[in-house]
């Protein structure tokens, strides 16, 4: 129990630099001019596949806790998440300061004009109060509520799904390999709930007994 | 005794045209060239005078000595689209060729293994020669020549090119096309070894466009073979492509091997794929957004990060004079 703590005390920091890497990375890329001919669209699009990225891992913590039988997975869950939400807003910034110069005018016609960016923005609106509410007290708080509302993570991740593969050109097609792993994550908690459902009815049918 | 004679017939010291100029005279020629386009356009152009409108790009070490002489005499033009051209950094690094990847920089990274010499394109279809032709063949009768124009990209993205062509139409009425043709295909390469993502179903390959005859027989429309006084880099669409200003990008089919003539409307790749999203016209048209996006406006490249630099499209991307005619009693909602 002990060598567990101190392994995830000495894990995180390193995580949590991993998932920075990134946004060094394109912030190198940005000082010495390297993101080609659009480079507030090569922006955009490298932190939105990013946040996607990072809300998958997040989602892979409970699965992996059923994989291994262990349930230190959890403890990663949390710093995973704001991650992802990290990610979003720096993407939502850029989308609205760099490619699209804060110009309102054109920002208000786009968000009526452009489906996907509907979707993208409610995604964003969605996963706003998951990172409000992520904090221990938040948790107790809430009590059962809590995690409640953090089930709309599936329905959020979803809407990026959706969000992502309306940008390509091609749709779905091109970003098939993400969907896939989406579907396993997802399909994982639908195996999870009917076990539930399972294990309860066996037990509701041997108290009746 | 050495008696100096002059022979009468040496020409003097100062007639000699010194080396640096007679192995520099087509440069010089060339810049008298520019000299006569600008002038001619003074009243709209005037600071073009003398200039070249751009920096030729460095040819390919491989390219074959006839395409480089061809190249060399090209008909310069002045800039008439008004605008800034885009750096050939940006040209030819930022492209979709989805045979080599579905990034933009992919193509540039992945199309040094396509081929283009030899390079052979089939003619078939409603024509009275038909046949296989190389590219030499194809190229022979026409003088090349620059064409500056706009480029716009179904994705709300434009350049400004210095292509570098002939006529299409000049090139149809070599295969003298039956009276019933009444479009024009145009094919890609097939070859996975050469293009690698055509190992991946990501598109229906090949990779199919066309016009209707009357579109393709448009003074405007050319078969380029070259971008920035050079021959097309792969990534562009080597050794030959399509290049209709009007339309969206996707119809400007690259690396073409076949040209077929017919009268029934060809299967192109994008409208077959997404019948609601891209049709065979793929007129440019502020006025028709794309079912996902609004074609209204879009980013001129290169962009710097702090200014995206967003600019109104134009309706036929500005070639509505030249080109509206084809369309005029056509519902351009219904045949976008």
């Amino acid at each position: 129990m002990k060598n567990t703590h101190n392994w995830v005390a000495y894990s995180k920091p390193v995580i949590f630099l991993l998932l920075l890497l990134p946004t060094i990375w394109l912030g190198l890329m940005a000082y010495q001019n390297q993101l080609g001919a659009d480079p507030a669209k090569r922006l955009v699009d490298e932190t939105g596949l990013w946040a996607f990225r990072i809300l998958l891992l997040s989602l892979l913590m409970t699965p992996l806790k059923n994989w291994t039988g262990r349930s230190v997975w959890i403890r990663y869950r949390r710093m995973i998440g704001l991650f992802a939400l990290f990610y979003v807003v720096i993407h939502l910034l850029i989308y609205v300061f760099l490619l699209f110069g804060a110009d309102w005018t054109l920002l208000g016609k786009e968000i009526t004009k452009r489906p996907y960016i509907i979707v993208g923005l409610l995604a964003f609106l969605l996963l706003l109060p998951l990172g409000v509410t992520s904090t221990r007290n938040w948790q107790k708080r809430l009590g059962r509520n809590w995690l409640r509302l953090h089930k709309t993570i599936y329905v959020i991740s979803l809407l990026a799904l959706l969000h992502f593969s309306w940008v390509k050109k091609l749709g779905i097609a091109s970003i098939w390999p993400y969907a896939l792993i989406l579907a396993i994550l997802l399909g994982e908690r639908v195996r999870m709930a009917y076990q539930r459902r399972q294990h309860r009815a066996a037990i509701l049918a041997s108290e009746q007994s | 005794m050495l008696i100096k004679t002059s022979q009468p017939n040496a020409p003097l010291s100062s007639d000699i045209t010194p080396e640096s100029i007679y192995t520099g005279r087509r440069e010089l020629l060339k810049g008298l060239g520019y000299i006569g386009a600008g002038s001619l356009l003074l009243p709209h152009w005037s600071n073009a005078a003398g200039a070249n409108p751009y920096e030729s790009a460095a040819e390919r070490a491989n390219a074959p000595a006839w395409l480089k002489q061809k190249i060399n005499s090209r008909k310069l033009q002045a800039n008439m689209t008004g605008e800034g051209i885009t750096p050939y950094d940006s040209v030819s690094t930022y492209n979709n060729f989805y045979e080599f990847g579905l990034d933009k920089s992919e193509p540039a990274e992945n199309a040094h293994t396509l081929k283009t010499e030899p390079w052979k394109v089939t003619v078939d279809g409603l024509c009275n020669k038909a046949g296989t032709y190389t590219l030499e063949d194809i190229l022979k009768p026409h003088t090349l020549e620059d064409r500056i124009y706009r480029f716009r990209c179904v994705e709300a993205w434009s350049m400004v090119v210095p292509w570098l062509g002939f006529s299409l139409a000049d090139l149809i009425k070599r295969f003298e096309p039956k009276t019933d043709a009444k479009y024009i295909e145009f094919t890609t390469l097939v070859d996975k070894e050469q293009m690698p993502n055509q190992r991946g179903r990501s598109l229906d390959w090949p990779y199919v466009e066309g016009l209707r005859l009357d579109e393709a027989m448009n003074p405007l429309a050319i078969m380029a073979v070259g971008v920035y006084g050079r021959s097309l880099p792969p990534q562009n669409g080597a050794p030959l492509r399509l290049i209709v200003p009007w339309k969206y990008g996707f119809k400007s089919i690259k690396s073409i091997v076949r040209i077929r003539f017919t009268n029934t409307q060809p299967k192109t790749t994008w409208a077959a794929m997404a019948p609601r999203e891209y049709g065979f016209y793929a007129n440019v048209n502020p006025a028709v957004d794309h079912p996902r996006w609004t074609q209204s406006r879009e980013r001129r490249l290169p962009a710097s990060l702090f200014n995206p630099n967003w600019q109104p499209t134009l309706p036929f991307n500005g070639y509505a004079k030249e080109v509206a005619t084809h369309y005029r009693n056509m519902d351009l909602r219904q045949y976008f």
